[in-house]
């Protein structure tokens, strides 16, 4: 274990002689013996993974611990190097980062933010983390990414679809590789009005949280738009397990289009409740009911099963994507672990790929220097297409997929097709965007 | 000393020198060493040492004295935390107002829920505080947003008032400057220890809740309490409320959670609902029995048992397993770190509740009656505790 | 009107889940006097036998098929169940499509052995214990008992189907003289309501008219009595707790295809089936099946739009209003005893 140095600013470190607890002190300030938390100054580098690993998203949690694994390994100049030689920057050469070994902690979040904190915290103070990645959920994103502002450390989120991560809550040491709620809906409005019309009527089921509702606001502006009219948003609470009081009334609403923005446990039972109502085989208004989720999630989808068969949403990634980088990723993942990575996986192994980059850029883990080096950075070659890590809230810039659920799977893993993928320019949005409004990014932190 | 007999002045004195020297005694392993994993003296879970055992203090007065088992004493925590983070976006991170604003609600809201609930008792009381504690998390999760920003956790924002940080105030919690994150760090020999300011503020203020609960337990008071436990039929019989009693313990007890819930807020500036959820009124009644109900240091023990596994053993990996094993031959280390795989790491909650199991069924009067036979174990000669005396009695079977 | 209707449809269906946890739950503290934390882990047991024999029945040997490509481009390998082998395609497949009724069959000697094992291996050193004893040391077992299924089959949840006959709804407003689409009902939904009311008419009956139950409801009534009169109480409580680990089960079973089944399905139902228990009444039957079915069609209007835009988050916190407005007037609950777990 590398010296351990704790806390920003006010570090004060004592040497002591080896057995005189009480020798002469010599105390200075923190700038002069670190510039920044965690220097690391061995020759190894030690980066935090704080995933779920208990909770209702444990397997997504479980398969970005995987990913990171692989990415470490990577790193290392291990395995196949992955989307290391399809990356669009050359840096990285297999000697770890900066010539230093990566090592890394692991951490449970629970997908409880306090847990999450207290995970991220015990990687900073006790096992001298430089940088903090992971999380499946917004709300624990966010707070994790807002502690690791006030520490002084980088934080590559993992899976946060919510707006607020880089809205009303982004922060200057946080950086997201993940799409957003916005971005799922304008990426998904138009394919939806392609296939079902402009005259729809849309019925919302939200999940009663943050996230829910930047996605619901997100999707109902989005179709809005494009001519379809929203007859009722319905809030439903989190601890939901059976949504049929809130799918008996949807038929009866003259809604022809059922929108579900419920992510994980919820959306596999708000999904499954709604097929097992029959929705799909009614005609509504002389048209066919059907059902969208705009986020989808294949592991999650798994547990729905059949029902998600011919139902839209948007997706980060998808395994069966043919470009150079995908299929590297897909090839090294796949063989050491024996099924295809999840988009949870690939954002998360993206994001340690690009923080290592980055350092090797900057030649230094200062993440201001860090920071400095991905913002308005533009690369390719991670599996979607050419990227752009915008410097004004640290969002990346991305096509998104639009995905079905698919009609006759070929295997366990064969769940969605890809329908279309919507270029970037069309999920752009401005930094001062009314759903984006209210935050402030401040500036870089490096603790110390 | 202090109001208190010999004896228990002793047992404060031994406290007050554990708490003070947690960043030494949780730091055994050398900071190089394998073992290092097992380490707890870092600021964060030093913290949450002191914080929680001031929570399970609180909530024995409760529990330990009366025997009434509250199952919503989590909400208070949370309110304690929401109004300390709103005295932060308000006021500045000095954490004074904060503190005493969390006492004062929390203690405003088990007023009022106490009234309500303790109308009934036994597991009807269970039920009830159990309700008003999941409503409130529901609430805070979902339509209360505006005050409790819901599922992300409360926390300051850049544009937030502060009216009283000035132009280059301290961006960090802190008491009249003295900031909580400041930490010292000793080197001895290959051993790092760490002191953190926010720790000791945490441990002192663990130690006069200590020194309350430590009056409260010997005052007439506390009597007319286990006189509630032991038959509240009889104490009516002879002409007393028991009403008055138990609504103030019940409404100390949730102003000591409220004060933990404002220390977590204190040491970290963020308060997520999910600290209002059953599962968290859970975990300090499993800290509580744990530990030791109705005993003095019981809940304190249970309370880091608790937080040290789920800090711990959470972050064992078989990465880690593969380092401690690596001077085994191949097999046999993949063997072992298959072995233990289950236990650690994402199976922490496995260990943990066979743990539970063991205790419960082995040692019902918790971690302490462990150490009580330990103790006698060495000693061969049976010596009572002071404590003894007041733990749960047993109850008759209902059918009986 | 129509609205209503729909919602009292659901409020039942809802309410069946919530009566047969809490049957069971009750039936146990009422011969027992246990507080069971891990009922909800049994539900959830019971639901994990229908992902089981699912899993055992389309159990399947693999072939390599050459025109066939799997992930990483290598041949794949295609599986066939032994169930279509050995009964060829159609009745084999029909088997798998059943296996959910069918591991009603399949769980109940797992349940009843579970809760054999559960009451003389744990339980029963805990009866003279407090109930905050046998509440930590429950819920201890429920925690061991979820991880070890998240441990085998994962923690997402896992896709169990009903048999294809049950899918679609069916449209009650037809029947009833409203229009088309206005009240519809899935038919596995009706299944689960019509299965829960044959088990609790099950169990009343076997209290109500066999020998062995009327030594039940009189152990139950005045324990010491019926073992001054010779007879083993104890080995029936015993059969009882085994008979509540069975209620809890194949009531876990049929819910398998109405929510896929994961690890923590238990501790969700935990809190409330508590909150059900108590609103009946400790130890009353019919007081928790009444309070169950009640909870669950006041959840259901409290879904309603029309109740939310009224007051905001109703939904999220009825079934704990209910609770407390039913305790401070009516303190034992809707047909409870006085006096029980007062002290």
């Amino acid at each position: 274990m590398s010296k351990l140095l704790t806390t920003r600013r006010s570090v004060l470190r004592t040497g002591a002689a080896a057995g005189a607890g009480l020798a002469m002190p010599t105390i200075f300030t923190a700038s002069s013996v670190a510039a920044f938390t965690n220097d690391p100054t061995g020759s190894s580098v030690t980066l935090g993974f704080n995933v779920p690993q208990s909770g209702p998203y444990a397997d997504e949690g479980a398969d970005e611990l995987r990913a990171y694994e692989l990415a470490v390994e990577h790193l290392n100049g291990g395995g196949d190097g992955g989307m290391m030689n399809t990356f669009s920057s050359k840096v990285l050469d297999g000697t770890g980062i900066l010539g230093k070994k990566v090592e890394y902690v692991t951490g449970d979040t629970q997908t409880k933010s306090d847990a999450a904190r207290a995970s991220a915290r015990s990687m900073i103070e006790k096992d001298g983390a430089v940088m903090i990645t992971g999380g499946s959920s917004s709300g624990v994103a966010i707070a994790v990414q807002g502690l690791c502002q006030e520490a002084g450390v980088i934080f590559m989120a993992g899976l946060t679809h919510s707006n607020d991560t880089t809205g009303k809550d982004k922060k200057a040491n946080g950086f997201r590789h993940f799409f957003n709620g916005y971005m799922s809906a304008a990426a998904l409005a138009p394919v939806l009005a392609a296939r079902y019309g402009t005259d729809r009527t849309a019925y919302h089921l939200t999940a009663d949280y943050t996230w829910g509702w930047t996605q619901e606001e997100s999707i109902a502006a989005a179709t809005e738009a494009l001519g379809w009219n929203t007859v009722e948003k319905v809030r439903t609470p989190l601890a939901s397990t059976d949504f049929s009081s809130y799918i008996a009334p949807v038929l009866n609403s003259g809604a022809d289009v059922l929108v579900l923005n419920h992510y994980g446990g919820n959306m596999v039972n708000s999904l499954t409740n709604a097929v097992q109502f029959g929705l799909r085989e009614k005609v509504v208004n002389g048209k066919n009911f059907e059902i969208v989720v705009p986020l989808y999630s294949r592991l999650m989808a798994r547990g729905a099963g059949a029902n998600v068969k011919g139902i839209f949403g948007s997706t980060n990634w998808h395994w069966s994507l043919t470009d150079e980088g995908s299929q590297a990723f897909v090839r090294s993942f796949g063989t050491k672990y024996g099924f295809p990575p999840s988009q949870a996986a690939h954002t998360v192994y993206c994001q340690t790929l690009l923080y290592a980059d980055a350092v090797q850029r900057a030649g230094s883990f200062n993440p201001c220097a860090v920071a400095e080096a991905l913002e308005g950075y533009d690369f390719d070659g991670l599996g979607n297409g050419p990227t752009h890590y915008r410097a004004g809230d640290h969002q990346c810039f991305k096509d998104v997929l639009v995905v079905k659920g698919k009609e006759n799977p070929e295997n366990e893993f064969d769940l969605l097709e890809i329908v279309e993928i919507t270029p970037r320019a069309q999920v752009e949005y401005a930094v001062d965007h009314p759903m984006f409004a209210g935050g402030d990014l401040g500036s870089c932190n490096g603790g110390a | 000393m202090l109001g208190l007999n010999q004896r228990d002045t002793k047992f404060l004195l031994i406290v007050i020198a554990l708490t003070l020297f947690t960043p030494i005694l949780l730091q055994p392993f050398p900071a190089d060493s394998g073992l290092a994993q097992f380490n707890a003296g870092y600021p964060d879970l030093m913290q949450r040492f002191a914080i929680f055992g001031i929570f399970a203090i609180g909530f024995n007065i409760l529990f330990g004295l009366t025997g009434y088992l509250s199952f919503g004493h989590a909400a208070f925590l949370g309110v304690g935390s929401y109004s300390t983070v709103w005295m932060f976006k308000l006021l500045n991170y000095n954490v004074l107002p904060g503190l005493v604003l969390a006492i004062i609600v929390s203690g405003l809201f088990a007023l009022l829920i106490g009234y309500v609930s303790l109308r009934r008792s036994g597991i009807y009381f269970s039920i009830l505080t159990l309700a008003f504690a999941q409503m409130s998390f529901n609430l805070a999760y979902s339509v209360l947003t505006p005050i409790t920003n819901g599922e992300t956790g409360l926390q300051v924002y850049n544009d937030d008032p502060q009216i009283l940080m000035g132009e280059n105030g301290i961006t960090t919690t802190h008491f009249f400057g003295l900031k909580m994150n400041a930490s010292h760090i000793m080197d001895v020999g290959p051993w790092q220890f760490t002191f953190n300011f926010g720790y000791y503020f945490c441990a002192v203020i663990a130690i006069l809740a200590f020194y309350l609960s430590l009056r409260i337990f010997r005052s007439p008071f506390g009597m007319m309490l286990r006189a509630v436990k032991s038959n509240q039929q009889r104490m009516n019989y002879t002409g007393l409320s028991s009403r008055p009693y138990t609504l103030a313990a019940f409404v100390i007890s949730g102003m000591y959670a409220g004060l933990a819930g404002g220390l977590l807020a204190s040491m970290d500036p963020l308060a997520g609902a999910e600290r209002m959820q059953w599962t968290a009124s859970g975990e300090v009644v499993l800290m509580t029995i744990l530990g030791g109900a109705g005993t003095m240091m019981g809940p304190i023990l249970g309370a880091g048992f608790i937080k040290y596994f789920e800090n711990i053993f959470s972050k064992i990996n078989d990465q880690v397993l593969h380092g401690w094993f690596a001077f085994l031959p191949d097999g046999l280390e993949n063997a072992l770190v298959w072995l233990l795989h289950p236990f650690v790491g994402k199976g922490w909650h496995l260990t943990l509740g066979i743990l539970f199991m063991l205790v419960v069924v082995f040692l019902p009067g918790g971690l302490v009656e462990l150490g009580q036979r330990i103790r006698n174990m060495f000693r061969k000669k049976p010596k009572a505790d002071n404590d003894g005396s007041h733990k749960p009695q047993q109850t008759p079977h209902v059918a009986e | 009107m129509d609205v209503i209707l729909l919602q009292i449809l659901n409020g039942l269906d809802k309410g069946s889940a919530y009566a047969l946890i809490a049957l069971g739950l009750t039936l146990i503290f009422g011969t027992l006097g246990v507080v069971n934390f891990a009922h909800g882990a049994l539900f959830m047991i019971g639901a994990f036998c229908s992902v089981t024999l699912q899993r055992i029945l389309s159990w399947s040997f693999e072939t390599i098929d050459p025109d066939k490509t799997d992930f990483l481009g290598n041949p794949a390998t295609v599986k066939t169940p032994y169930v279509v082998e050995w009964f060829g395609e159609s009745t084999g497949l029909a088997i798998i499509d059943w296996s959910v009724p069918l591991a009603i069959l399949f769980s109940i000697p797992i349940m009843i052995a579970f809760g054999f094992i559960m009451e003389r291996g744990l339980i029963k050193h805990f009866y003279k214990r407090p109930h905050a004893d046998q509440i930590l040391v429950t819920f201890g077992l429920a925690i061991v008992l979820q991880e070890v299924i998240k441990a085998f089959y994962g923690a997402n949840p896992i896709p169990t189907p009903a048999p294809s006959a049950f899918t679609g709804s069916f449209d009650f407003g037809l029947l009833l003289g409203f229009a088309e689409n206005t009240i519809i009902y899935p038919y596995w939904r009706m299944v689960y309501f019509a299965f829960s009311l044959v088990v609790i008419g099950g169990v009343f009956s076997f209290l109500q008219f066999t020998t062995f139950g009327m030594v039940v409801r009189a152990g139950m009534a005045d324990r010491e009595t019926v073992g001054l009169l010779g007879i083993d109480i104890d080995k029936r409580f015993t059969f009882m707790f085994g008979l509540a680990a069975a209620v809890a089960g194949i009531a876990g079973v049929m819910y398998a295809p109405i929510n896929s089944p994961n690890y923590h399905m238990g501790m969700d139902f935990l809190v409330l089936s508590f909150v059900v228990v108590v609103v009946g009444g400790m130890g009353s039957l019919p007081g928790a099946v009444l309070a169950g079915f009640m909870l669950g069609i006041l959840e259901s209007f409290a879904s309603m739009n029309i109740i939310k835009s009224f007051i905001p988050g109703i939904d999220q916190i009825i079934i704990y209003l209910v609770a407390i407005l039913i305790l401070l007037t009516r303190p034992r609950g809707l047909m409870g005893r006085k006096g029980v777990m007062e002290e």
